[in-house]
């Protein structure tokens, strides 16, 4: 069980052959606090979320899910605490070979505690929350991107988590797309969920998060509210949110 | 050449080395740990055992037949040609028979497991799982290894069992009768080369498994590393599969006496 409410990373670095991608990073994550991580394409917005998962292994540096130190454990070690923390990937990450319910319910198929039908009513119950339950027996090859990433949200929720970690959740969709995601992003943190989501897309961000962390040269340049971020003077950041200089467009 | 990068790129040698047995002992360790996967062992021993079927078949039948004639050639001037049904069977049962059904289904099935499991990879999919609290050694690999465990030996039975029968076809246009060509299986064969022709092929399913998969969970970048990811499994676990060939037939001889 995770006693303390947060996730947080303290100091950790983190490079891939020869490169940094993260340098001294502080980082927490609160329950009840929603929060997105912005900054450009390639700054190591996922890296981050992977590193909190436990999927990376820092080159230094302590994460915590809790009171719990992930850092240097062997995996099996802190499942239990990670029941906790469910993700939405970029491009869904379905399983190719498993219908949209298997897909849904595969948590709970894993864990073996339920019965067929409790597990059956669960996944239409988090499909029709997401409204995608007609697509239950269709598989992932079937489904446009919107639905993929709606099914993956699904997925997240069968085993009731406190925080869903999104990468990138609009990137590719119409707009009509995006507000789909954005209002379910809401409705989830209506419902108790803590969310905190990487993205470049500002409109999403700012509709759906309350904390705002921007990410430049491996380090956190600006951590703060939406108001407080629009009036930065830091010019990276300024260039993140207006990056015209003009010379484009003439 | 400058010794540092010697130093650099054997290092990165050994380190795949050591990776390498990590998961082969990890793999084999989950054979006899809960859950078992039964449904993934079964989907996997169609996919890799049961569709190569026709294929092991077919090399079996041609080489056979080739064996069967080449002998045939050597034996006639000696009037020895009642002999080319031990001969054919000996050297399939002992020899070809594995090595090429192990070499066909390592074509097949080792790039089938690598860009399966490569594509997995890049798409995140292996991390969904492991998100999930799933033990992907446990739910990848190992019902690829028990597959190949029991899929290549009766691969290489059949295909044994086809190239003496492709052997028989041959010689019976060379007037050799079925009792004649039967009656030379005993004389050239002793017990220990059946034994010979199933150890062998468990070990190289379980070479092409593990390599299959080690390739395959280790796929950086995107559809390009799939691709070069199958072709080195591919030719990886050709290469060991002839190694282990050898060094399987030496110890099979000391152990003959």
């Amino acid at each position: 069980m995770i006693t303390s409410n947060s996730i947080r990373m303290e100091k950790v670095c983190y490079s891939i052959g020869g490169r940094t991608i993260l340098e001294d990073f502080d980082f927490r994550l609160d329950q009840g606090v929603n929060r997105t991580i912005l900054g450009v394409s390639g700054a190591g917005k996922t890296t981050i979320l992977k590193l909190l998962l436990g999927l990376l292994e820092p080159d230094s540096g302590k994460i915590f899910i809790g009171d719990l130190q992930i850092t240097g454990l062997a995996e099996s070690s802190f499942m239990q605490q990670r029941r906790r923390i469910a993700i939405v990937f970029q491009g869904g990450a379905l399983f190719d070979s498993m219908t949209v319910g298997e897909n849904v319910g595969y948590r709970l198929f894993e864990e073996g505690q339920l019965s067929l039908a409790e597990i059956t009513n669960i996944v239409l119950e988090k499909l029709t929350f997401v409204g995608v339950e007609a697509a239950l027996d269709l598989y992932p090859s079937e489904l446009s991107g919107g639905m993929k990433k709606r099914v993956a949200i699904a997925r997240a929720l069968a085993a009731d988590p406190d925080y869903i970690f999104f990468d990138e959740p609009t990137t590719g969709l119409d707009p009509i797309g995006v507000y789909n995601i954005c209002k379910l992003m809401l409705r989830l943190q209506v419902e108790g969920k803590t969310t905190l989501m990487v993205t470049h897309d500002l409109a999403t961000a700012f509709a759906t998060s309350q904390r705002f962390t921007f990410l430049h040269t491996a380090r956190m340049l600006f951590e703060g509210s939406e108001a407080e971020m629009k009036v930065c003077s830091i010019p990276e950041v300024r260039e993140f949110l207006k990056p015209t200089d003009g010379s484009l467009f003439i | 050449m400058n010794p540092a990068v010697i130093d650099k790129a054997l290092l990165h040698a050994f380190s795949e080395l050591q990776n390498y047995f990590i998961l082969a002992r990890r793999t084999f360790v989950r054979i006899f740990q809960r859950p078992f996967y039964y449904r993934e062992f079964a989907v996997q021993f169609d996919k890799l055992g049961f569709s190569s079927l026709f294929i092991c078949a077919l090399t079996g039948l041609f080489s056979g037949m080739v064996m069967a004639l080449q002998s045939l050639i050597q034996l006639k001037p000696f009037a020895a040609t009642s002999y080319v049904g031990g001969m054919v069977a000996v050297t399939m049962i002992k020899e070809l028979g594995p090595v090429l059904a192990a070499l066909m289904v390592a074509g097949r099935v080792g790039s089938a497991i690598t860009a399966e499991l490569g594509t997995m990879v890049v798409t995140e999919q292996v991390d969904a799982m492991r998100v999930e609290g799933t033990d992907i050694i446990k739910r990848l690999a190992t019902p690829r290894l028990k597959a190949m465990l029991l899929a290549l030996p009766l691969l290489t039975i059949i295909t044994d069992v086809v190239s003496v029968i492709g052997g028989y076809i041959m010689s019976a246009g060379y007037g050799i009768n079925p009792t004649m060509y039967i009656s030379g299986l005993p004389q050239f064969m002793v017990f220990q080369d059946l034994i010979e022709g199933v150890a062998k092929p468990a070990v190289f399913g379980a070479i092409i498994a593990v390599t299959g998969c080690y390739v395959g969970l280790n796929t950086r970048g995107g559809a390009e590393g799939v691709g070069a990811a199958a072709k080195k499994a591919v030719v990886l676990s050709s290469v060991l599969i002839l190694v282990c060939d050898f060094f399987m037939a030496k110890i099979f001889v000391v152990f003959r006496g």
